[in-house]
C-alpha cells in the first residue's frame, strides 16, 4: 500500500504529457477535405457492402443540413472540416495470423503505452481492441472469446463478418439524425469494436479498447456497437491517448450499447486524449455521442468515466430506460486543467416502469479551465414508480476556473421519487491545516483529498483501471496548487 | 403576419401618442427598446429561458391595448376592501396598468418620500427617475422587457429618500378590468436610498372575466444600507396570464426579500433579476405556488454575484394537481473575484396527479473558487409511511394529505416577515388545499371564479 502510494506521488512529480509521443509508422492516407467522393472513397477502402454505403451517403446529406450546435457552455474556434483528413491507417499486411505479423513499430507503440498486444506476456485476462488512427490493429483473445460464441472484432470485420447483426443494430441507438457529430461520424467513420455477446454468456474477461491518434491533420471517427443478449454481462473498457501536437485534432465518436433482457454491460471510459499544452495550444476536440438502450426488462447499464485529458470534451454517456425494472447509472470524474474545456453529463430517460437511475458526477477544476455538469434527467408519463438520485459536486482548485451545473430535471408521474444535489467549493483550509500538521505536506494533502473526493467513482473501475485512474487524477492536477 | 411585427407596427401607428403621454427623455428610451425587440422578439421555445414556457401560445390571441387610464365610474373600496386584520396598509391601486389617484396622482410626504404615478414622477422629477429608469432592466434584456419599455405608460413610483422608513407595509394592488381581452404594460420603478427601509405587498387580482396578459416590469435599487420586502400574492383567474420581471439592483450591505406566492392564474411566468453589485449584500427569494387545473407556474430566478463576501438564497415550492405544469429555472452566476459567496438554491415539489408536470432546472455558474454554492432539486409525492403513521392515530386520509401539503407549503409561507399578511396567506393556502375558494371573507372580488362587479 505504501509502496503504491509513493509510487502515485513519484507520478505527481511528472508534470508531463507521458503519451505525447509520436510513432513513425507508414501510414495510408487520403487527401484533406470532406465531400461526397470521400465519403464513397472510405467506404470503398474499407470494401464495404452497398447498403452502409447508403448509409454513409443518407447521413452526409443530413450533416450537410446540420449546423454546429451552439448551446455547450464551450469556447470552440470554428472548426474547418476541410481542413482535415478523415482516413489514414498504418499500412501493414492485409491478414494477421498471429501477432508476430503486427508491425513491430505498431507493437513497440502499444508496448509504451502500456497496453501488451502480446497474449501470453499479459497478467490478467483483458482482450485489447487495438485501434490506431483509423483502424484496429489487432484484437487479442478473439479465438478464446469465439469458442464461448462472444463476437469481440473490430467493425470492418463485423462488416463482413456479420453484417445482420450489425445491419440491425447500428444507428437504432444513435441514429445519424441525432445531432451533428453523430451525423459526421456516421458518414465518415473509420473503425471501431463490435462486440456482441450471446444469450447467457457472462464474459469471462474485461474486453477492451484502446484508441491512439498518430498521425497527423487527422481526424478519428470510430463507432462501437455492444450488443448484450438475454441475461449475459460484459465488461468493457476504453482508453485512448494522442501525440502532442500544435494544432487541434477533432475526434467524434459514437458508442452504441444494447442491452437485452436482464443483460448488464458495464462500460468503463479512461479519456486521456493530449489536452494541450499550458496556453492552450493544441490538444483534442473530445466530441462524443455515447448512448445506451435497456430494451428488455431488468437490464442494467453503467457508464464509468474518467475524464482527464482533452482540449474540449463535449459527451452525454446516455442511458434509455425502456424495459422495465431497468437500470442506469452514471459515474464520473471530469477533471480539468490550464485551458481545458469540458461539458460533460449525462441523460437519463425513463421510459419503463420501475426503473432506476443513479448520477455520481465529480467535477474538478484548476489552472484556468471550465468545467460544466450538463444533465437530463426525464420521467415519462409511463414511467411509474420511476427513481433517481443525482449528485453532482464540484471542487474548485485555484481563482481562475470555472465550475457548473446545469441540470434539467422534467417530470411527468406523479409516482416518480428525482432528487439532485450539487455543492461546489473549494478544499477547505481546515482540511489542509489538519493534513499538514500531521506532517503532509500541501501538495500531498490536496492530492489525497481529491482522490478521496473521487472515491466514489474510481470504485466503480475496474481495478487495472482504477489504478491508472488514481494517477492520472495526480498527473492531471499536477502544478495546479498555489 | 407574426405577431412580433403586429406590435412593431402598432409603435409605429401609438408613437406619437406615446411621446405626447411622457416627458422627451422617454421618447428616445422608448424607440431603442422597439429597436431592440425587432431584433430580439417575442423570446420562443428555442430560447433557452423560455424552453418550458411558450409565450407563444399566450401571445397569440387578439388582444386591445390601453393607451390611456380607463375611466373609474365605482370606488374601488366599494368592490376591494383588504379585511386582513392588522394589516394597517395604505392601498395603493394600478387599473388596467395605470395608477389609480384618488386626490393626487403623486404626494411626496413631509419625510421626503414619495409615492404616486411613474407617468406624474417623468414629469415632476426627471432627473431623479432619469437616473434609475431603465437602468436595471435595460441592458441585455429580453423581447419581453423591451416591449414593456416601449409601450408602457404608467405604473407606480416609490422613492425612498436616505435613512427614512416606509412605515406600515405598503399594499399595491394591480387589478385588470376591461369588457374586452386586454394586453397590459405597467412599469414600477422602486428607489430606496442609503439606509432607507420599505414593505411592499402586491397583490395580483382579475375584475372581469375577460383574457388578459400582463407583461409588467419592476426595477427596484437598493442603495447601500437599504432593507426592502417585498411580498406578492398572484390570485387571478385561469383566463389571467402573467409576465413579471423584477430587476434587483443591490448596493453594499443591503438586503431584499422576495417572496411571491402563486394561487390561481393562467400562465405565469414570474422572472426575478437580482444584481448584487457591491459586498454584504443579501438576497433572498422565496416562492410558493399551488397550481391545478391547466395552470402553468414558471419562476425564474437568476441572482449575479458580482462582487465577494454577499449572501443569496433561493427557496421554491410547488404543488401541482390536475393537469397543470410547474417551471423552476434557477440560477446562480458567481463572478471572477466574487469570493466568500455563500449561494443556496432549493427546489421542492409535489405532484398530485398523474397528469401534472413539473420541470426543474437549478443551475449554477460559477467563477470564484472560494465560494460555497449549493443546490438541491426534489420532485416526489406525499411520504405513504407518514399518511399510514396518521391515518392509524385516527387522523382521516384526507385530513391527513392536508396536514402535510399544509407543513410542505409552510416552510415558504413562514418566511414571509408581515405577520398579518402571513396569518392570512397561511388561511388562503388552507383554504386553497382544501379545494375551497381562496378569497378574502370581506371581500366581494372573487378572485377565483368571476361574477362582473357592478
Amino acid at each position: 500500500m505504501k509502496n503504491k502510494q509513493d509510487e502515485v506521488l513519484r507520478e505527481v512529480t511528472q508534470n508531463e504529457y507521458k503519451y505525447g509521443f509520436h510513432t513513425d509508422i507508414e501510414t495510408d492516407t487520403i487527401p484533406k477535405g470532406l465531400n461526397e467522393d470521400v465519403v464513397r472513397l472510405i467506404s470503398a477502402k474499407k470494401e464495404e457492402p452497398e447498403w452502409l454505403l447508403e448509409y454513409r451517403l443518407k447521413a452526409f446529406d443530413r450533416w450537410k443540413q446540420m449546423k454546429m450546435p451552439k448551446w455547450a457552455h464551450l469556447t470552440i474556434p470554428e472548426i474547418n472540416y476541410q481542413d482535415i483528413i478523415y482516413y489514414a491507417a498504418p499500412k501493414q499486411k492485409v491478414s494477421l495470423e498471429s501477432i508476430d505479423d503486427v508491425d513491430p513499430e505498431l507493437r513497440e507503440t502499444f508496448e509504451k503505452l502500456g497496453i501488451s498486444l502480446d497474449e501470453q506476456k499479459r497478467l490478467t485476462g483483458v482482450a485489447v481492441d487495438a485501434i490506431i488512427d483509423s483502424v484496429s490493429v489487432k484484437t487479442t483473445f478473439s479465438e478464446t472469446l469465439a469458442e464461448m460464441g462472444i463476437i469481440f472484432c473490430s467493425f470492418s470485420e463485423a462488416v463482413h463478418n456479420h453484417p445482420d447483426l450489425v445491419r440491425k443494430y447500428m444507428g437504432s441507438v444513435v441514429p445519424y439524425t441525432d445531432n451533428y457529430f453523430a451525423a459526421l461520424n456516421s458518414a465518415v467513420f473509420s473503425d471501431g469494436s463490435f462486440c456482441y455477446i450471446p444469450k447467457g454468456v457472462r464474459c469471462p474477461m474485461e474486453l477492451s479498447t484502446y484508441f491512439r491518434i498518430n498521425a497527423a491533420n487527422t481526424g478519428q471517427f470510430e463507432r462501437t456497437l455492444l450488443v448484450a443478449d438475454d441475461e449475459s454481462y460484459v465488461s468493457y473498457l476504453e482508453g485512448c491517448t494522442a501525440p502532442m501536437r500544435d494544432e487541434n485534432q477533432l475526434h467524434a465518436a459514437v458508442v452504441e450499447i444494447v442491452a437485452m433482457e436482464k443483460a448488464e454491460v458495464k462500460y468503463s471510459t479512461v479519456q486521456n486524449w493530449y489536452p494541450g499544452d499550458k496556453d492552450g495550444k493544441g490538444g483534442i476536440y473530445n466530441f462524443v455521442t455515447k448512448r445506451g438502450i435497456c430494451k428488455g426488462n431488468y437490464s442494467k447499464i453503467s457508464w464509468t468515466q474518467v475524464e482527464t485529458g482533452s482540449a474540449v470534451t463535449w459527451k452525454y454517456p446516455s442511458c434509455i430506460l425502456k424495459g422495465h425494472n431497468s437500470i442506469g447509472e452514471f459515474y464520473s470524474v471530469a477533471v480539468t486543467n490550464n485551458m481545458q474545456q469540458a461539458d460533460t453529463g449525462t441523460k437519463m430517460l425513463h421510459i419503463g416502469r420501475n426503473t432506476k437511475s443513479t448520477i455520481i458526477s465529480k467535477g474538478i477544476s484548476a489552472g484556468k479551465s471550465q468545467n460544466s455538469y450538463r444533465g437530463l434527467v426525464r420521467v415519462m408519463k409511463n414511467a411509474e414508480n420511476a427513481r433517481n438520485f443525482s449528485q453532482c459536486d464540484s471542487l474548485l482548485l485555484g481563482d481562475k476556473c470555472g465550475a457548473h451545473t446545469f441540470p434539467y430535471i422534467e417530470t411527468d408521474n406523479s409516482s416518480a421519487i428525482v432528487e439532485h444535489e450539487a455543492t461546489t467549493s473549494k478544499i477547505s483550509e481546515d482540511q489542509i491545516f489538519y493534513c499538514n500538521q500531521r506532517g503532509i505536506e500541501t501538495e500531498k494533502a490536496i492530492s489525497l483529498i481529491v482522490n478521496g473526493y473521487a472515491k466514489e467513482v474510481l470504485n466503480k473501475l475496474p481495478m487495472e483501471f482504477a489504478v491508472e485512474a488514481q494517477k492520472l487524477l495526480a498527473i492531471s492536477l499536477e502544478g495546479s496548487v498555489g | 403576419m407574426s405577431t412580433n411585427q403586429e406590435y412593431i407596427e402598432l409603435f409605429k401607428e401609438k408613437e406619437g401618442i406615446l411621446d405626447k403621454a411622457s416627458p422627451s427623455f422617454m421618447s428616445e428610451i422608448r424607440h431603442d427598446a422597439m429597436e431592440n425587440f425587432s431584433k430580439t422578439g417575442i423570446p420562443d421555445k428555442k430560447s433557452e429561458l423560455y424552453k418550458y414556457t411558450s409565450l407563444q401560445k399566450i401571445f397569440e390571441p387578439q388582444y386591445s391595448m390601453l393607451f390611456q387610464p380607463s375611466k373609474v365610474d365605482f370606488k374601488v373600496e366599494d368592490i376591494f376592501s383588504c379585511d386582513v386584520p392588522n394589516l394597517s396598509t395604505r392601498l395603493e391601486v394600478i387599473l388596467n396598468g395605470f395608477y389609480l389617484k384618488e386626490k393626487v396622482s403623486l404626494r411626496k410626504l413631509d419625510n421626503g418620500i414619495i409615492i404616486g404615478s411613474l407617468a406624474e414622477a417623468q414629469k415632476k422629477y426627471p432627473s431623479l427617475v432619469k437616473e434609475h429608469f431603465n437602468k436595471y432592466a435595460g441592458s441585455g434584456s429580453d423581447g419581453l422587457v423591451s416591449l414593456n419599455t416601449a409601450f408602457a405608460l404608467d405604473g407606480l413610483f416609490i422613492y425612498v429618500p436616505k435613512g427614512q422608513s416606509l412605515g406600515d407595509a405598503l399594499q399595491v394592488v394591480n387589478l385588470p378590468m376591461t369588457g374586452i381581452d386586454t394586453l397590459l404594460h405597467y412599469r414600477n420603478l422602486f428607489i430606496m436610498e442609503d439606509n432607507s427601509s420599505a414593505e411592499i405587498v402586491v397583490c395580483d387580482h382579475t375584475l372581469s372575466p375577460f383574457r388578459f396578459l400582463t407583461n409588467s416590469v419592476t426595477e427596484i435599487y437598493a442603495g447601500p444600507g437599504a432593507r426592502f420586502n417585498y411580498s406578492r400574492v398572484q390570485n387571478e383567474h385561469l383566463n389571467s396570464n402573467l409576465l413579471t420581471n423584477m430587476f434587483i439592483h443591490q448596493e453594499k450591505d443591503s438586503q431584499v426579500k422576495s417572496n411571491t406566492v402563486t394561487l390561481h392564474g393562467g400562465t405565469i411566468r414570474n422572472n426575478t433579476n437580482v444584481l448584487l453589485n457591491a459586498e454584504g449584500c443579501d438576497s433572498q427569494v422565496y416562492g410558493l405556488s399551488l397550481a391545478d387545473r391547466t395552470q402553468h407556474i414558471d419562476n425564474y430566478v437568476n441572482i449575479d454575484h458580482a462582487k465577494p463576501n454577499c449572501t443569496s438564497t433561493q427557496l421554491f415550492k410547488g404543488i401541482l394537481d390536475d393537469q397543470a405544469t410547474g417551471v423552476f429555472n434557477g440560477r446562480i452566476l458567481v463572478r471572477p473575484d466574487a469570493q466568500k459567496t455563500l449561494a443556496y438554491q432549493t427546489n421542492n415539489n409535489i405532484l398530485m396527479s398523474d397528469e401534472a408536470k413539473m420541470k426543474s432546472k437549478p443551475q449554477l455558474e460559477i467563477y470564484a473558487d472560494d465560494v460555497r454554492c449549493s443546490h438541491g432539486a426534489t420532485t416526489g409525492q406525499l411520504d405513504e409511511n407518514a399518511l399510514f403513521y396518521m391515518q392509524s392515530r385516527g387522523i382521516p386520509r384526507k385530513e391527513a394529505r392536508l396536514l402535510m401539503l399544509y407543513a410542505f407549503a409552510h416552510e415558504v409561507i413562514d418566511k414571509i416577515e408581515v405577520v398579518p399578511l402571513k396569518d392570512r396567506i397561511n388561511d388562503l393556502v388552507n383554504k386553497r388545499l382544501r379545494g375551497e375558494l381562496s378569497r378574502c371573507n370581506n371581500c366581494s372580488m372573487a378572485c377565483g371564479d368571476l361574477p362582473l362587479p357592478k
